[in-house]
């Protein structure tokens, strides 16, 4: 294609680019083969075989023992729970400022974007004490409904402009001409703009979900009941309560990875719009 | 749009009633939102400010003035856990960054399964922080990893310890971590910012006889730099303010070499009854980012007076 260089040079240019592309597939891919690996090696097996690439006998029974026999099932529901509720408050909370923000222009909207930017870098730590103590007064520590509220409002600034910039990627003409035809706002929003933002909506599901999933440190705070631990909160109890079971503790982080893999996959072509969402507005 | 649809309506509808409703109807949607962020953001701030002039202890709490910002000043655990967060933040920023521009500029190659390899190198990014940080929290364990033995295969070390352990080496873990949590941000969004370069440039550019590493300093990096600039803003505050992984895998030990000042915080709000001075050092952490925010925005704005 550029003049002036040699096969051979090429032909490095193409090999050292593989190299590079390769490295950094391993350097991604190994700490989770590794937990895969530890995940179905036999406890016997473990302080033998414990650092070899792939053990020589592989078993199933530690996915068997962390689905049957631990409180992990619950851990895992709980956390469905709350992601998925905070997923869903968050989208419909986000979809309704988000259309605000793309199809109005009002006093105080400029103001309005860069509060809503200050949330998005505001230290969640510095609530941390006062969330800390306000929670305990209101018996909302230990209840899966004082993390939905929490995890709600930490995901609501971002979503906003996650939404705002789908409402924004859709021509106002064809909302226009359902007013011109006779549609309130209200209607054209319902048979015309929702229909075509739903990829934005779930993508938005998709990122709040995933955030909500991974949250820890508020969870380890505000929940100390086995029965209302979400799966972070679980997963690093367990690690100090009992001497370690490493195959166990890794088969189920395995399980962890499954639903914000699954949501991964189809969030790939977002990823773009979701991680720049709001950097560049305001 | 909005002076259109303003034309369609006030053609139907007298002026008085268009004005209150448009004037009314976005708030309406914007409601939720906002009621949301003031009771669970902003009330919580302005009390955890209040919270820092005041002293707890288990039943009561009394006013103390700037009392416990004179207990900052002396406090040698603080001091460390500022020292601690700088260094966590620019060792774990630097290579964010430099691998981050790399693996965008490998991937903005053509080359054959990208679309594959572009999934792989990304899941990191989907990976819970916590998992993340137990994940590599084990790989250094001399039991179950291999790092602290390829390390000392590498004569990187004297003996096949764990490097969490030890308070010289342990804050490396956590930015081990974090620089592989930490990659596909900066790989995303300059891949985005690589991927507008008009390619006319790169083959006039070429054409002139310039040299691939003349078109990456003249034409790539003058087109990447607001992305630049902006990105490793936005990353800096986060990471400063990320507490997640060395939680997990230190709890900001051993001997507080890995407590950067969040970490400080959580485990003094948590662990102590003293929920004042956790709030006082709170707010300290929010005098220094809005420092640092402003501070920067100061040199761009210079930066682009000069230009």
């Amino acid at each position: 294609m550029i003049a002036g260089r040699s096969t051979s040079s090429r032909i490095a240019g193409g090999i050292g680019l593989y190299a590079a592309i390769a490295a950094y597939m391993v350097f991604a891919l190994f700490p989770i083969f590794w937990t895969l690996k530890i995940s179905v090696t036999p406890e016997r097996l473990l302080y033998s075989e414990g650092i070899t690439f792939w053990p020589s006998q592989t078993t199933l029974k530690n996915f068997a023992t962390v689905l049957e026999a631990s409180d992990f099932p619950r851990y895992f529901m709980n956390s469905v729970i709350v992601s998925v509720s905070t997923a869903a408050m968050v989208t419909v909370i986000a979809t309704l400022a988000g259309y605000a923000m793309s199809r109005f222009t009002f006093r105080g909207k400029a103001t309005l974007a860069i509060l809503l930017l200050l949330t998005q870098t505001f230290p969640l730590v510095m609530v941390i004490p006062p969330i800390y103590r306000i929670m305990g007064d209101l018996g909302l520590t230990n209840s899966l409904i004082g993390l939905i509220i929490i995890y709600t409002a930490f995901n609501t600034a971002f979503a906003t402009f996650l939404m705002q910039s789908f409402f924004d990627g859709i021509p106002r003409d064809l909302e226009e001409a359902a007013m011109i035809d006779g549609c309130t706002r209200a209607q054209a929003m319902r048979r015309v703009i929702v229909p075509l933002t739903l990829p934005g909506m779930g993508a938005t599901l998709g990122f709040v979900f995933t955030a909500a999933w991974s949250e820890l440190l508020f969870a380890l705070m505000l929940i100390s009941s086995d029965a209302q631990k979400t799966f972070a909160v679980g997963l690093l109890t367990f690690i100090g309560k009992f001497a370690v079971d490493w195959g166990q503790m890794m088969a189920a982080s395995i399980l962890a990875l499954i639903p914000v893999c699954i949501f991964f996959a189809f969030l790939q072509r977002y990823l773009v719009t979701g991680l720049t969402a709001g950097a560049v507005k305001g | 749009m909005t002076y259109a649809v303003s034309e369609i309506r006030s053609a139907v509808r007298p002026r008085k009633r268009r004005l209150s409703r448009a004037a009314i109807e976005p708030w309406l949607y914007l409601s939720p939102a906002i009621v949301l962020l003031v009771v669970v953001l902003l009330v919580p701030l302005i009390i955890g400010i209040s919270y820092s002039f005041r002293k707890f202890s288990a039943f009561k709490s009394e006013y103390v003035g700037l009392g416990q910002y004179q207990a900052m000043l002396s406090d040698a655990v603080l001091g460390q856990a500022l020292v601690n967060t700088l260094w966590w933040t620019l060792a774990s920023l630097f290579f964010q960054f430099f691998l981050g521009l790399g693996l965008a500029l490998l991937l903005d190659k053509p080359f054959y399964g990208r679309k594959v390899v572009q999934a792989v190198v990304f899941l990191p990014w989907a990976v819970p922080s916590f998992l993340s940080g137990l994940t590599w929290a084990w790989l250094f364990n001399p039991i179950i990893g291999p790092l602290p033995h390829w390390l000392f295969a590498l004569g990187l070390k004297a003996e096949p310890t764990n490097v969490l352990s030890d308070p010289a080496t342990a804050m490396w873990g956590p930015i081990v971590a974090n620089i592989w949590f930490g990659v596909p941000f900066f790989a995303i969004t300059l891949l985005a910012a690589l991927k507008s370069i008009p390619s006319e440039l790169h083959e006039a550019a070429a054409i002139d006889g310039a040299s691939p590493w003349q078109r990456f300093t003249k034409v790539t990096l003058p087109f990447l730099a607001p992305t630049i600039v902006i990105t490793v803003m936005l990353r800096t505050i986060w990471i400063a303010t990320f507490a997640d992984l060395i939680f997990v895998m230190t709890e900001g030990g051993p001997a507080g070499s890995t407590s950067t000042v969040p970490v400080y915080i959580y485990v003094s709000a948590f662990k102590s009854l003293d929920k004042g001075y956790a709030s006082a050092v709170a707010v300290l952490l929010l005098v220094l980012l809005i420092a640092y925010a402003i501070g920067l925005i100061a040199i761009r704005r210079t930066l682009v007076r000069h230009v």
